[in-house]
């Protein structure tokens, strides 16, 4: 049977960003031919700036070499320009008189230059700025002496600068009153010409241009304005903005109206017709930025497919100016206006501006120039929507006021220089990723940590690397608003929807989330099973089954896996605390089976490193029988609970910090959470315990105990916030299990519990669980009753058939 | 010529999960079940720095590598792209009495 065929007009980045989106999801679905206008493969368009600046050549920024096309079966054309759609018999025509059929087609002819409707506008010398073509007809043109650019917009700016480094003399001429004034605010825009001025640019705002006239050789030889002012000019670029090209949908009868007009599923009035790109109007909206047309990209893919299930919805955008050396950020509503407030942060010395726009305690817009190093964050809380009330105070100075651990606490990735290490991890500098996004078109943060592997283990560089990229490519990186991130490349669904499906439809198993959810892989991959294994059996304790095979190795082995494959053993040590007949154990256990390291640790107890799988059965074993349990040491789950001596020894002690910290622990013993889960008792503020750095510290006063949450010692250390003063160790049991159930059935898995007050806000937290006194207790029951009959994992796995994963099986060979 | 041994009835492994082959020349081999019940076996060493594959996550026809995360195909041992790497494979039978066999 001969397969469907799909053809795409226009070879440019949305479209084929929406063949490669198909192939991930469909690799055999269509017989796919692409027709290009231009005679290249698709490159990456935004780089063209730099390349005209001369700092990439054009090889470097091809995005599919023509082998990638032959590797996919794709049929393509290029330099053949589409005259003709013939919607009748399913074909379309190219200016060479060739036709191919079509099953389903794709248009996404992109836009083109606005040219001003003045007389000379069609002289030599005169360029939109779009294409390879035109960059190389302005590197060429470089060689005369006077360039002047029309429209003082983005596109204007990076072209000026570039032509101003290949050594012309450049004006740029600007209708507005300021620079990017549909970026920018005046404050900021004026900066902006500070800087460019500084770099010998020249600007002649609020200027209209009146004509175009011929010099020598009939080549353009100067602008003249309105106001009757000549200057010279061997070169003019138009850059007064693009618009979308829908002429040849229009004259084959797609309904168009400033753009092709799609619906959600990025589907014309005909039906067998996708469009993308910045051809389409969605909603009304054309968008002019890479960032949305891969959303739109994603969503015709997934339809083209028959998966049917994806919608887009529209797009909040971002920009930077990609110019060397100046830093320039804006996103969103900036602007303000009725109803909105503004908080602002003006340097002028300094060289920094800050502006944010906030409407009903919601953050819709933000221009930041000088230091942009906030940027993606206010973006993340645009997008998010996210209630600040709580952070107002602080939030002009950004996210970053405590350093991360592991990169010498820099957060300014723009200052940057090339040989820093971005990652700590992996060892990755900053011009290896710079590289890497230029040269293997990289867009977004998943995939710069697939090709450079920064930020892929601890995770705590994504900031940077975030930053680095959206100055890299501009506003061509956006975040997805983090409740809409699909959970990872098996589904669309983010996290709070799978964990919305499991309790509203009752699902219980896996099987039921992948059928229920249209997963798109057979049974998930490592980041989404573990994220639905928790969801199930924390939504229906009892009821769902644990599965093993959905577990990273520690948790399925019980047991914390080692470089060379060997593996680490840790007891429990309720409140830290052991005794004589313990120890001798330990010990015991440590000679018999020979291991190599005994550690105290961090959380106040003995690690055993180096025991090899298939002895941990028999260690556990003899653990058991001394009456010592699993310290879960390897778990998303509760952890340790530190403990200071306490009044119970301590001449300052005001409570007995060891028998509540054992008494916690006991409570907690064997829960599983999104993330590990930390605690610490002192006895007394001087807090020997540690508690102002744990997911919950408890800290005694004389009057009872003081309750903190948030903390986090790990890699972005944070200090715990204040949750409330209560007097009884069982308020302590009942505050504390019923924050720690809130975030356990809240949370998104493998955001710790800092991370989840961040996004929600602690007033939200103290709503449910401070101020409603039912519902406080009712968490705390739910706690209970899931934790209720907890077995210790050592002593189940050494038994039936979960026994069976310990014992290698020994072959004659 | 090829060198079939018998390892084990196929629901000693679990669905999406491994067990461990040790050889007496030395050199574990991880032998994989899929949820279709297909069976693969590797070399018991990630390309990337050893990591015993056999301890991995499984799904589809892909073990995550437990170490650092690498997916390696269960079919040609090849890591997925961007990472380059591959270990060695060795082919299975599974016979109609659900014995589980491989060719070392
Ligand atoms: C054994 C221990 C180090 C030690 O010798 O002291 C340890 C060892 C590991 N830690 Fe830790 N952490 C240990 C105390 C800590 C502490 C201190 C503490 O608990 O008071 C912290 C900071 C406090 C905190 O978590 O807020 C800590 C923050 C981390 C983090 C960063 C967590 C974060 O949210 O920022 C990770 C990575 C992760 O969990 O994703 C981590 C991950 C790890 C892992 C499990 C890495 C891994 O995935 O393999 C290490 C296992 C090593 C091995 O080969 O067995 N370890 N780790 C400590 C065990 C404590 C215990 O008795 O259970
Ligand atoms: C210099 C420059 C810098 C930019 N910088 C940024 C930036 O920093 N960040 C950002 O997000 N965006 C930037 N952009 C915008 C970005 O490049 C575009 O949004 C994006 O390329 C649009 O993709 P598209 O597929 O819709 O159109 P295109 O990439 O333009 O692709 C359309 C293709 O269709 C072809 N075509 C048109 N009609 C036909 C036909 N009838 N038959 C056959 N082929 C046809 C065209 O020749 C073209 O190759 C920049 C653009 C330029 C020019
Ligand atoms: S024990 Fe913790 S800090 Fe030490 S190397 Fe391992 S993860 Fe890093
Ligand atoms: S050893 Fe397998 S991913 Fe590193």
């Amino acid at each position: 049977m001969s397969k469907p065929r799909l053809v795409l007009i226009g070879n440019g980045m949305a479209g084929v960003r929406t063949i490669e989106e198909l192939l991930k999801i469909a690799p055999d679905h269509y017989e796919i031919t692409i027709f290009g206008a231009e005679p290249h493969p698709n490159y990456n368009r935004i780089l063209l700036s730099p390349v005209l600046a001369g700092e990439m050549s054009l090889p470097e920024i091809v995005l599919n070499e023509l082998d990638w096309y032959r590797e996919h079966g794709i049929t393509l054309h290029t330099g053949k320009q589409i005259v003709r759609i013939d919607r009748a018999r399913r074909m379309v025509v190219a200016d060479d008189g060739s036709e191919a059929p079509y099953d389903r087609l794709l248009v996404a002819t992109g836009s083109t230059p606005f040219v001003l409707p003045i007389p000379g506008n069609d002289l030599p010398g005169v360029i939109g700025y779009r294409d390879i073509k035109d960059t190389d007809e302005m590197i060429e043109a470089a060689r005369h002496k006077h360039a002047v650019v029309i429209g003082g917009g983005l596109l204007g700016l990076e072209a000026a600068n570039g032509l101003k480094l290949r050594g012309m003399d450049v004006t740029v001429v600007h209708l507005g009153p300021w620079l990017l004034e549909r970026q920018l605010d005046e404050v900021a825009g004026k900066m902006l010409q500070k800087s460019l001025e500084d770099k010998g640019l020249k600007f002649l705002l609020q200027k209209q241009t009146e004509a175009l006239l011929p010099g020598e050789g009939g080549r353009v030889g100067s602008v003249r304005f309105k106001d009757g002012m000549q200057i010279a000019a061997d070169l003019v670029v138009m850059a007064a903005g693009i618009r979308p090209n829908y002429a040849l949908a229009e004259q084959s009868g797609i309904y168009c109206n400033r753009g092709i007009v799609v619906n959600d599923t990025m589907q014309t009035y005909d039906p067998k017709i996708y469009a993308v790109g910045e051809c389409v109007s969605h909603r009304g909206i054309a968008y002019g930025l890479v960032a949305p047309l891969f959303e739109q990209a994603k969503v015709a893919a997934n339809h083209l497919a028959g998966f049917g299930i994806s919608r887009y919805v529209g797009s909040v955008t971002s920009t930077k100016l990609k110019v060397t050396g100046i830093d320039l950020f804006s996103a969103g509503d900036f602007m303000g206006g009725e109803a909105t407030d503004d908080i602002l942060l003006n340097d002028p010395a300094g060289g920094v501006y800050k502006k944010l726009v906030l409407k009903n305690n919601r953050l819709v817009g933000a221009v930041l120039y000088g230091d942009t190093s906030e940027g993606p964050w206010y973006f993340q809380l645009i997008k998010d929507e996210r209630d600040v009330h709580d952070i107002r105070d602080q939030l002009i100075f950004g996210q970053s006021l405590v350093g991360d651990a592991g990169h010498q606490g820099e957060s300014r990735a723009a200052s940057m220089p090339d040989s820093a290490e971005v990652c700590g991890c992996n060892g990755v500098c900053k011009g290896t990723i710079v590289k890497a996004i230029k040269e293997q078109g990289l867009f977004s943060l998943d995939e710069v940590k697939k090709h450079t592997k920064a930020a892929s283990s601890c995770g705590s560089c994504s900031g940077l690397v975030e930053q680095i990229l959206s100055s890299t490519i501009g506003g061509a990186y956006t975040p997805a608003a983090s409740d809409k991130k699909p959970i990872c490349a098996c589904t669309e669904h983010s996290h709070d929807k799978v964990r919305q499906s499991i309790r509203d439809e009752h699902l219980t198993t896996k099987e039921m989330v992948f059928a229920e959810m249209g997963w798109l892989t057979a049974n998930g991959c490592d980041k989404c099973r573990p994220a639905i294994n928790y969801y199930l059996i924390s939504t229906w304790p009892h009821e769902a089954k644990d599965d093993p095979q959905s577990r990273l190795i520690n948790e399925r082995s019980h047991a914390n896996i080692q470089k060379d494959g060997t593996y680490s053993v840790v007891p429990r040590m309720w409140g830290g605390l052991t005794t004589p007949a313990e120890l001798r154990a330990i010990a015991d256990v440590a000679e018999k089976f020979q291991v190599p390291t005994v550690k105290v640790t961090g959380g106040q107890r003995i690690d055993l490193l180096g025991i090899k799988k298939a002895d941990l059965p028999a260690v556990w074993a003899d653990l058991n029988a001394a009456g010592m349990v699993s310290g879960h040491a390897y778990g998303k789950s509760i952890r340790t609970v530190k403990t200071c001596v306490g009044a119970e020894h301590c001449r300052f002690g005001t409570q007995l910090a060891m028998d509540l910290g054992v008494k916690l622990e006991k409570m907690l013993f064997d829960m599983y959470a999104p993330h590990k889960v930390k605690l610490a008792v002192s006895g007394c503020p001087r807090n020997c315990a540690e508690a102002g750095i744990k997911d919950v510290g408890v800290i005694g006063v004389d009057s009872g105990y003081e309750l903190y949450v948030g903390g986090n010692g790990g890699i972005k250390t944070e200090v715990a916030q204040f949750l409330c003063k209560v007097k009884t160790d069982e308020e302590v049991m009942e505050y504390g299990g019923a924050f720690l159930q809130l975030y356990r059935e809240e949370a998104r898995y493998l955001e710790r519990t800092c991370h989840w007050l961040e996004r929600v806000g602690l007033d939200y937290v103290k709503g449910l669980m401070v101020d409603d006194a039912d519902n406080r207790r009712a968490l705390h029951e739910r706690l209970l009753a899931a934790l209720k009959d907890a077995k210790d994992p050592w002593q189940t796995s050494r038994e039936g058939a979960a026994l069976k994963q310990f014992i290698p099986i020994a072959v004659d060979a | 010529m090829s060198n079939w041994i018998e390892i084990c009835p196929l629901d000693d492994i679990p669905r999406l999960g491994s067990r461990i082959v040790q050889r007496k020349s030395g050199g574990d081999i991880a032998i994989f079940r899929t949820a279709d019940d297909t069976v693969f076996a590797l070399h018991d060493k990630c390309p990337h720095k050893g990591g015993p594959l056999s301890q991995g996550l499984v799904h589809g026809q892909r073990v995550t590598c437990p170490l650092h995360g690498w997916n390696i195909g269960l079919a040609d041992g090849q890591a997925l792209a961007p990472d380059v790497g591959g270990c060695d494979r060795f082919a299975v039978q599974v016979d109609e009495n659900r014995m589980v066999r491989i060719s070392v």
